[in-house]
This record gives structure tokens, C-alpha cells and sequence, in this order.
């Protein structure tokens, strides 16, 4: 048998299968087909992260193409339909902001239409009013982590988007509707895992730590691109059961997961408390299977909610030129230091801006773009990419500040008196406008009285 | 000299979310992780990254031959002098530091 229940309390085991570590990043589909026979209690996805920075959340989108999205969620809504438990997707559209869940809301109800189903969907929503968090944040309800950034209420306010985490709790309330999906907005991404382990009794270290285990698919697993996993709860531990043909968890690959993307591999932080499993004990039940147990849970005294939050840093434009003659890639770092110069001085001069108003960066790659100055190799590089880096307070400003930056990377000389050199643009026109840049500015907890508070939910039939 | 990434058998940098960068040495075994604990000063990653020594979390898990190191971002993520989204070089940068 491919797989069997580990039969270690008196609790209906509960099974979480995660086709993969983000929905876009596709999945195994024989692997997935065999989860399904198995007997899943849920299916769970997680649908983004801050991992691709903040323009996606500043502007409300998704960084998956809309195609892409669409044909590996009617995969999983059709494997829902045979296995016939919910489906719940969390951080809809990379971000997990309205918008974002609105356009996953739009896909889920085309494939209705499309495939003649008539499904129940429940929508959570995690985006905070910038307004109101301002307000908050004055009333002492909004309070920093270990290396936020120093906000105001007025920083907060200028937010493009704002969205809070959303735990166990409610993504629990969007079970409860009793909806065949469930799209949500920003959760933690464990909170989609652990919800349903939590809800039926489950122990609660055992339901964090399996869903930290969980969160991306395979990756705990050998054969990480395969992406299908089940998670088995029982009693006071977890069962981690890669799905693909000859992918293997064993103790190390299982542990090794709690090092990744956390800054510390023994506690994570969630709404209403911390996991610890410092003294979590990782057997093997067979060459493909581990469980887990000794995870702790500790409930904290608050129920706060993690915000993020991206505000416009900027408008930019950028410009490339390529370096190939042997004296210029020798000097390329004086030759760019110079460019900066004349550029910056033509600008004050031309457009009579104040030298803190704009910047002009030029990273040369080949040589430095990775750290800078705190680059440790140099090696003779044959060629070197000049990338050209407009910053302003406008698009316009950006780009007009690029096109006096262009005759520069295309035709500065190291010195007065030779020849004007060209080099190499690699296309037409050679400023690109990049438009607005957004940085993340909130690394901060919200404190709430009722977990619901500040989270919406809405169930529709779509079909 | 040893350069940090011949020692150890992986060297992965990843962001722990916008505001923290982690680096996790896999040492593939006790020996290679004895002697990454007892010659990677956690100044010297501290110098070589720009950043100050007291900031940095460390962790030497022997069960998995892990030295593991935490840091809030050098850079904000994503944020003007931001250089690298993911944070996914930073490995390479340690792996060349000399630990002789």
C-alpha cells in the first residue's frame, strides 16, 4: 500500500494535502491524483509571500501570469470535486491584498462557468484601511518588531496597501461557512495548514509545526519540484507523506525545513501565540515517511495580527549600455563615477532640482552590481553591463532625468581628448520607465480584541 | 587558506521575510561542522556583510551539521539600494570568505 495511517492516538487522523509550495508554480499531477485516492480532509495552497518584493502588494497584483493561475487552480477545484472537501488557497494573488483576492475570485468564477459547477466560495479579506491603522498605530495598538523600520501614523497612512495576517482563526470562521473554496487574502502561511488540525482538536504544536512543514509542498522532501505533500495530524504529532513517485522525507529533510526563509529554525511567531520545537523529535516510519511529535505551542497573553504595508518610494527610470573595448571594461569604475557626476551637475543646472531631490546610480555588472563596495573578488571581466539607475520624485521627472543620462552611457570618453567612443545599447529607446517603485515599510504586529476584527467575510455561489 | 564554501558542502542565503536575511551553512558532516563552528567568526561574516556583529543571531545545530545565520537585511528588501530581491547571493559572497 502507498500509504497508510500511522496509528498513534484515538483521533481521527487529519489529512492536508499541499499540491505545492504556491499556486503558479504547478505540481506533480499523478502525484496529485494519488493524494486524492488516499482520502485528503482538505486541500490547501498558499498563493504568495513578500519573497518577490513589495511592487506586488503596492500595486494589488499578482507576479503569476493569469493563465498560468488559471490552469493549475481548475487542476486542484477538479480534484476538490472528486475528493469532495474544501479548497482553500491563502495570500491570494502573491499579495493577498483585495484586489489581489478579487482577481483570484474572478478566475475561480470563470472555471465555473467553464466546467458547468455550481460552487460555494467564501472570501476572506485582509486589507487594512490606511487610515484606520494610522489611527491605531496613535492609539498604542500598533507596535514594532525586531527590525521595523521607525513609522509614523502619517507614514502609515501614505500606504499603497496595507493587509494583516490572518491565522488559524480565520481562515477557521471561512471553514465554518462551509464553502467548497475558500479564497483568502494575506494569511501567514501556515495558518491555511494548521486551521483545520485546530478546528477538530487537534494538538496545536503538532498542527503549527506540521503546517510550518508543509508550507512548501515538497521542498521538505527530496525531489522538491515534484511539490505534492500530505500532512497527517494525529494525536500529539505529524506525519509528513511526500505524494511523488520516489520522492523521499526523512529526519533531515523534514528538520532541515525549519532553516528555511526563518531567521530563527526553532520558534515561529503566529497570531495568538509561538511555536517551539526545540525538543521535537523527527523518526523515520519507513524509507519515505516521518513523523513528528514534540512540538510545543505557547499561547501568548495578546492576539495580534502581522501588518505589511508598501508605500511609493519613487518613480524611476532605467538605461542600459554594454561595455565590450578592453580599456573602457579596465576603467569601467572611474568612467561611471565620472558619468554620475556630469549627469547630476546637468541636472541641477537644467532642470534646477536640489541634489537630495533625485539620484542617478550606475551598477556595473560584471564587476560590482551583486554588493558594491563590499564586493571581495576582482577578476578581468570581458565585458561589463552599465545599468543606469534613475530615481525622482515623478515619472515624468524620472524619465526626462534619463534621457540626460542617455548620451552619457552612450558616449562618454575616459578622457577629453580622444575620439568619442560609442558602446553598445541593446535597444530602442534605451530609457526604460519603470514607473512607481514601492518599499515595504511596516514590520509590525496589530493588536485585536476579537480575531475577526478587521477581516471580512463573504460567501457567494459562483456558476 | 580554506575558503568557507569548500568546507561546507551547501551554502543557501534566503530572505526571512523584507526585514531579515538568513544563511544556512550545511556542513554535510560533524567534521566539516566542528570546524566551520570553530573558525567562522561571526565578526568577520558580520564585516564582510556590512553590518554589525551584535544585530546577528547564530545557530549551531549539530543534529543537522548546520551553522546557521540570521541578520536583518543590510538592505530593506526591495527598497532603492536594494541590490538583490531575494537575497539569494549573499551565499555566494560567504562561501569565498577565507576561514584558514
Amino acid at each position: 500500500m502507498f500509504y497508510e495511517s500511522h496509528n498513534v492516538s484515538q483521533i481521527d487522523p487529519v489529512r492536508v494535502l499541499v499540491p505545492s509550495g504556491a499556486l503558479g508554480l504547478n505540481y506533480d499531477k499523478a502525484a496529485l491524483d494519488r493524494a486524492i485516492a488516499v482520502g485528503p480532509d482538505i486541500i490547501a495552497i498558499d498563493g504568495g509571500s513578500t519573497d518577490s518584493g513589495p511592487a506586488y502588494l503596492g500595486r494589488g497584483v499578482s507576479k503569476y501570469s493569469r493563465a498560468s493561475t488559471l490552469v493549475e487552480w481548475r487542476g486542484l477545484i477538479e480534484a476538490r470535486a472528486r475528493a469532495g472537501v474544501p479548497l482553500v488557497i491563502g495570500t491570494a494573488g502573491t499579495c493577498g491584498a483585495d484586489s489581489a483576492v478579487d482577481w483570484m475570485f474572478d478566475i475561480t468564477a470563470e472555471i465555473a462557468r467553464d466546467t458547468g459547477q455550481k460552487l460555494k466560495v467564501a472570501v476572506l479579506k485582509s486589507s487594512q484601511d490606511p487610515g484606520a491603522m494610522a489611527a491605531a498605530f496613535k492609539a498604542g495598538r500598533i507596535t514594532p518588531l525586531a527590525g521595523a523600520p521607525q513609522v509614523t501614523a502619517e507614514d502609515l497612512k501614505s500606504c499603497a496597501n496595507i493587509v494583516a495576517l490572518a491565522g488559524a482563526e480565520q481562515v477557521a470562521a471561512a471553514l465554518n461557512t462551509g464553502a467548497d473554496i475558500i479564497i483568502a487574502g494575506r494569511t501567514t502561511d501556515t495558518a491555511i495548514i494548521a486551521a483545520l488540525p485546530l478546528m477538530r482538536g487537534g494538538h496545536a504544536g503538532a498542527a503549527w509545526h506540521g503546517a510550518k512543514i508543509g508550507e512548501c509542498g515538497a521542498l521538505c522532501a527530496t525531489n522538491p519540484q515534484s511539490g505534492v505533500v500530505m500532512v497527517e495530524f494525529d494525536g500529539d504529532g505529524f506525519t509528513v507523506v511526500p505524494m511523488a513517485e520516489g520522492a523521499l522525507a526523512t529526519p533531515h529533510t523534514v528538520s532541515a525545513h525549519m532553516l528555511y526563509e526563518n531567521a530563527d529554525p526553532f520558534i515561529l511567531f503566529e497570531p495568538g501565540g509561538h511555536l517551539n520545537v526545540s525538543d521535537a523529535q523527527y523518526t523515520a516510519l519507513d524509507a519515505r515517511r516521518v513523523r513528528v511529535s514534540g512540538s510545543r505551542w505557547v499561547p501568548s497573553d495578546r492576539y495580534t495580527v502581522k501588518l505589511e504595508g508598501a508605500r511609493v518610494a519613487g518613480f524611476q527610470c532605467v538605461l542600459m549600455a554594454i561595455l565590450r573595448d578592453r580599456r573602457y571594461v579596465q576603467n569601467a569604475e572611474s568612467w561611471a563615477r565620472d558619468i554620475v557626476a556630469k549627469c547630476r551637475a546637468k541636472v541641477i543646472d537644467r532642470l534646477g532640482l536640489a541634489p537630495e531631490a533625485f539620484e542617478v546610480e550606475i551598477r556595473l555588472i560584471g564587476q560590482s552590481a551583486s554588493f558594491g563596495a563590499l564586493e571581495t573578488r576582482q577578476s578581468a571581466a570581458v565585458e561589463i553591463g552599465a545599468l543606469g539607475i534613475v530615481t525622482a520624485g515623478s515619472e515624468a521627472l524620472a524619465d526626462e532625468i534619463g534621457k540626460m543620462l542617455n548620451p552619457y552611457l552612450l558616449h562618454h570618453p575616459l578622457t577629453a581628448e580622444e575620439e568619442q567612443p560609442t558602446f553598445a545599447f541593446p535597444f530602442s529607446p534605451a530609457e526604460l520607465s519603470r514607473g512607481a517603485i514601492y518599499e515595504f515599510c511596516l514590520n509590525h504586529v496589530l493588536e485585536l480584541d476579537d480575531p475577526m476584527d478587521g477581516f471580512s467575510l463573504e460567501v457567494t455561489e459562483v456558476g | 587558506m580554506a575558503e568557507l564554501g569548500q568546507i561546507a558542502e551547501k551554502i543557501r542565503s534566503k530572505n526571512a521575510g523584507p526585514f531579515w536575511l538568513t544563511v544556512d551553512i550545511f556542513c554535510g558532516t560533524p567534521e566539516a561542522f566542528g570546524q566551520v563552528c570553530d573558525r567562522l567568526k561571526t565578526a568577520d561574516v558580520a564585516a564582510l556583510f556590512g553590518v554589525t556583529p551584535e544585530t546577528m543571531k547564530r545557530f549551531e545545530i549539530a543534529a543537522l551539521n548546520v551553522v546557521k545565520i540570521s541578520l536583518p537585511r543590510p538592505q530593506i528588501q526591495g527598497s532603492r539600494l536594494d541590490r538583490d530581491m531575494h537575497g539569494a547571493s549573499w551565499a555566494a559572497l560567504l562561501a569565498e570568505l577565507d576561514i584558514s
